[in-house]
């Protein structure tokens, strides 16, 4: 079986690290927030200004004043920290945030990724995705291996406008794990019962 | 010394205002806006406004309001994937789009205001963004130049002030605020409360004062975009 959103997310989880500050998109990788293995310690940044994100309020901790970068109200912790959007720009440029989880609509076989505008039917703009990219020292992609037709997202090239240029480390879709290396993908892992040539036939990039 | 405490975000807006001028707003979404201060542009009627703000609010709130009313020529921003009508003067051509990446936006601002008139930035190399734009090498990466910002008048919200215009913000809700802040030729700041001088600590003031030329106390609905709650 494919893993499904939740499942992508906790295999995510183990992308994680004691210590990391980490920057997660919105979607799917906002869920690995549930997945943070007992007892690690794993400080979240937002990058509206937030260090130490604290799960959803309760209807007596709701704050207008404390959201998300997808503009959730939620909660702060003990180790919080705020601070304007130049600072948190500078922990993200300035590689102080040691793993970005984002979503994808394609990435390319040299890390090249694409996930913040299809011209002509979505212009909603890149938000701080081209910061983080460029930015954070190790990049995780979490997104669906193939379109809603069956096409590959992984590709030789990617076909959108880009987010930035071989950025991308590890990517995890429903089918399994794959990093960014010399020559193209690698297969690391496959989702319980999906079979490398079932991989194969649903990948365009060079798998190696 | 000047008088910087105004009555009304209508009177502190007075003699600031001209069609066809740039304005710096703070905010992140809804929170932080300077609320008042927009609500009072919009009655003032003032048309060809090129906004600096990192989102466009939604449809009835927000900069939402001034694109309801064609106020608005330009945006510079990194998301307005929230506002409907944004997106339909946009793609009819109505409305002018300038995209930048949103620490791009933020640096730009903060540099503008510093007197920095551009700065090298690796964010957006190979992309779009990057086109037209100087290319140089350091240290063996490849960076873009990105220029500063100086809008001639700057909205900001804060949550607390004092009559030196002296500011603190509350949360997330400083986001953009500080950086419009110090971009604007004239700076406007709305706040919760107008406090006496003296009863902020210094230590801990965000803005000083002297960034800020006109300050107002407003009254503020601080909308939630996404009233997000922790399953029962």
């Amino acid at each position: 079986m494919p893993w499904d959103r939740n499942q992508m997310a906790e295999r995510a989880g183990q992308e994680l690290e004691d210590g990391f500050y980490v920057n997660l998109g919105i979607g799917i990788p906002t869920l690995v927030s549930n997945y943070i293995p007992d007892g690690m310690d794993v400080t979240l940044q937002s990058e509206n200004g937030m260090l130490g994100m604290g799960p959803f309020p309760t209807e007596d901790t709701i704050d207008a004043d404390v959201i998300n970068a997808g503009k959730q109200t939620i909660t702060e912790l003990d180790r919080t920290s705020y601070f304007s959007s130049a600072d948190s720009f500078g922990m993200i440029r300035g590689g102080h945030i040691n793993l970005a989880i984002l979503g994808a609509m394609e990435v390319a076989e040299n890390g090249d990724l694409a996930n913040w505008m299809i011209p002509g039917k979505l212009v909603k703009g890149m938000g701080g995705a081209m910061d983080l990219v460029a930015g954070v020292e190790r990049v995780v992609v979490i997104m669906d291996h193939t379109s809603k037709h069956g096409d590959s997202k992984l590709l030789k090239e990617c076909t959108l406008p880009l987010t930035g240029t071989a950025v991308v480390d590890r990517i995890i879709t429903n089918l399994g794990v794959f990093d960014v290396v010399e020559g193209g993908l690698k297969l690391v892992e496959l989702a319980p019962d999906v079979t490398e040539d079932q991989v194969r036939e649903a990948t365009e990039a060079a798998l190696i | 010394m000047a008088k910087k405490v105004y009555d009304s975000a209508a009177a502190a807006l007075e003699g600031v205002l001209s069609d066809g001028m740039s304005i710096a707003a703070g905010g992140f979404g809804l929170c932080g806006i300077p609320e008042n201060l927009l609500e009072a542009i919009k009655q003032k009627g003032t048309k060809d406004l090129t906004f600096y703000s990192n989102n466009a609010g939604v449809d009835d709130f927000g900069i939402g309001i001034l694109l309801q009313t064609k106020q608005v020529k330009k945006m510079v921003s990194s998301y307005v994937g929230e506002n409907a009508e944004f997106m339909r003067q946009y793609l009819s051509g109505e409305l002018e789009l300038e995209f930048n990446p949103q620490g791009t936006l933020a640096e730009r601002l903060r540099a503008g205001g510093a007197g920095i008139p551009g700065f090298y930035t690796k964010t957006g190399v190979g992309t779009v963004i990057a086109e037209g734009k100087e290319h140089k090498d350091f240290d063996g990466e490849t960076y873009i130049l990105e220029r500063g910002i100086r809008a001639d008048l700057a909205i900001v919200k804060a949550w607390k002030g004092d009559a030196q215009g002296n500011l603190i913000y509350r949360k997330t809700a400083r986001n953009f605020n500080p950086l419009c802040a110090t971009a604007g030729k004239v700076t406007i700041a709305e706040v919760e409360e107008i406090v006496p001088v003296g009863s902020l600590d210094p230590d801990l003031i965000h803005t000083p004062g002297i960034f800020v030329q006109r300050i107002i106390q407003g009254e503020h609905e601080k909308r939630i975009e996404q009233r997000t709650m922790k399953a029962a």
